[in-house]
Order: C-alpha cells, then sequence, then structure tokens
C-alpha cells in the first residue's frame, strides 16, 4: 500500500523537525519532492490516521505531572467494549487498552492514569471505578522511567 | 531519570510557554512556516518561538518534535511485557531489555513483575523470538506477554495550564 516515496518520506518525518523557518522545505529538498508535494503527503497520512498526531511530545514528568500509574482491571469479557470506552473518556487517563490475558495474569484493560500526587492518582482511580462500576483492579506506580524512545519505523 | 515527586520545572515557565506547550501538541500547523503560524497565534515573533522550542528542548521538556505513526497501519505488532526481577539486578537486566531496538517503552513499577515494556516489531514472530532471546540473555524465565486486542485511547496530551 505504502509507495516507496512514502516509505522515504516516513523514515525522515521521524526525526525531529528542523528549527529553521521553513522546515518542511529543508525536508523536502533533501528528498528531491517540492515542499507542496510534502504537505500534500504529511495531510494524507495524517487523514489515513497513520500519522496519529503531528507535534511535540512533552516530557510529563518534566512537565509537573510528577505521579503516574499504570491501572489493571479485571473486566467481565461481555463488558470490556463498554468499560474500555468510558475509561478513554477520562482526561487524566492517556491510554486504554484491551489487551489478552492468560494464566498469569488475569487482567484484560490497561488504563495509564496521571496526577500532581499518588494520593490524585488514587482518587482519579476510585472515581473510575465507580463510574465504570469494576470492583477488580490493581495499581502499579511507576518508580522509575528505564527507557523512553521512538522506534525507527523501515531501518 | 526524573523520579515522581521531583519538582517539575515548568512551573518557572510564563503563560505564553504554557499556551506555546500546549499548541504545539496537538495544533502544529501543517504549512510553509508553522514557527511563524505559531509565533502569529500567541503575539509574539518567529524567532522567539523557535528559540523556545529550542530551549524546552534542552530543558528535556519536550522529547520530540515530529510525526508520530501508528505502528500497526505501518504494519508492525505490538506488546506489552513484564518480568520479574530481581532487586539486585535491575540495572544489569534493564540494560539488556533496553538495548533491543523495538523496546520503546521500559517501567519500573510497584509490583512482583516489576520491568514492564513495551515491544514493537514487524510481525508476531519477530515479537516472540526477541522474548525467547531476553529469557536467554537474562536467565530470567518469568516474562508475560500481553498483545493489544483493542485500542481505546492514546493521546499523550498534557495540558499545561493544570499544572
Amino acid at each position: 500500500m505504502l509507495s516507496e516515496l512514502d516509505i522515504t518520506i516516513i523514515k525522515v518525518l521521524q526525526d525531529d523537525l528542523p528549527l529553521v523557518e521553513k522546515p518542511f522545505k529543508l525536508i523536502a529538498d533533501k528528498l528531491g519532492i517540492t515542499e507542496k508535494k510534502l504537505l500534500d503527503k504529511i495531510e494524507e497520512y495524517i487523514a489515513m490516521g497513520i500519522i496519529r498526531r503531528f507535534g511535540a511530545t512533552i516530557n510529563h514528568l518534566e512537565a509537573g505531572f510528577a505521579a503516574n500509574a499504570m491501572v489493571v482491571w479485571d473486566v467481565d469479557d461481555k463488558r470490556t467494549k463498554e468499560a474500555g470506552r468510558l475509561m478513554a473518556q477520562f482526561a487524566e487517563v492517556s491510554h486504554c487498552y484491551q489487551r489478552l490475558r492468560n494464566a498469569d495474569w488475569q487482567y484484560n484493560l490497561f488504563t495509564m492514569v496521571h496526577g500532581k500526587t499518588r494520593e490524585q492518582c488514587r482518587q482519579i482511580v476510585e472515581k473510575i471505578a465507580r463510574v465504570v462500576n469494576v470492583d477488580k483492579y490493581k495499581l502499579l506506580f511507576t518508580i522509575e522511567e528505564l527507557k523512553k524512545s521512538s522506534i525507527k519505523y523501515f531501518t | 531519570m526524573s523520579l515522581p515527586g521531583k519538582k517539575g520545572c515548568v512551573k518557572q515557565v510564563d503563560n505564553i510557554d504554557r499556551q506555546l506547550l500546549n499548541n504545539i501538541q496537538e495544533n502544529f500547523p501543517i504549512g510553509s512556516r508553522p514557527y511563524l503560524k505559531l509565533a502569529q497565534k500567541l503575539g509574539i515573533s518567529e524567532k522567539e518561538v523557535i528559540s523556545k522550542i529550542n530551549y524546552f528542548k534542552k530543558k528535556g521538556i519536550i522529547r520530540r518534535l515530529g510525526g508520530i505513526f501508528d505502528s500497526k497501519k505501518l504494519g508492525y505488532d505490538s506488546t506489552l511485557c513484564a518480568i520479574k526481577v530481581p532487586k539486585s539486578r535491575i540495572n544489569e537486566v534493564a540494560e539488556i531489555i533496553n538495548s533491543i531496538p523495538g523496546v520503546t517503552h521500559n517501567y519500573l513499577r510497584e509490583h512482583r513483575y516489576n520491568m514492564w515494556f513495551t515491544l514493537i516489531a514487524p510481525c508476531n514472530e519477530a515479537i516472540n523470538q526477541i522474548l525467547v532471546k531476553i529469557k536467554c540473555d537474562t536467565g530470567i524465565e518469568d516474562i508475560i506477554n500481553l498483545p493489544t486486542v483493542k485500542l481505546f485511547k492514546i493521546n499523550v496530551y498534557f495540558d499545561l495550564n493544570e499544572v
């Protein structure tokens, strides 16, 4: 589905956008295409969902959101869709996934919850538990970030 | 890396900075002069926008500025894994896991499964091979693999006005 040109563009867009007046022109020149072509392609990728978001990734720890927890929920299989959608609506929830449970791990919904303090995280989670009506859950507070990076696709 | 409880440094930045950080997370202009457009919105100069972004990057407040791709749409498979690591071996095991290019995130969490990492690879077979290699290199058999069934939300937007 992706052409060779697409893959070349996507490779370059994984790097940091240059901090010059015309950053897209600079990239386009390097690729040997026009600035307009590049901008059109980016819009196309956004429309197709290939690019989820274009912009800055903020370090939330440096930005003052000091506490966060991965919350794992054991939700009845028949209710996962409804529960996942409800949890996703909370602003304090940045990620919400359904994952395949197994013999060693009974929990099937996963949310990342952010707050200024651990106590605030706990309060948010209690609120979610009430609203979604789930009582089997666990908070796994983050102790330390060991790695955070972006994957380089097509390398 | 920063630990929970450490005071953030955005508290020292002003209102314009917050607005800029909010805007470039979600509404980054796709156009010929994106920094000029942001400048006009905030009532400052293009040069100021560029130098502020430069500063935030140096300070580590901005990790990256660019496209965030959907791994699934690019044909990649992803999963979340957890491994039980003895306290005395955390640094050593983290080094082994972090050295794998497909490992994008790795966190130490409060649980008997204490190390949680995300893994992206071109196919599930590649993911399984990487996990076998981790077991082999660390000597730890206790790894759980939790492939994504459904994504409900991924929105790493932080409203700096809330800080």
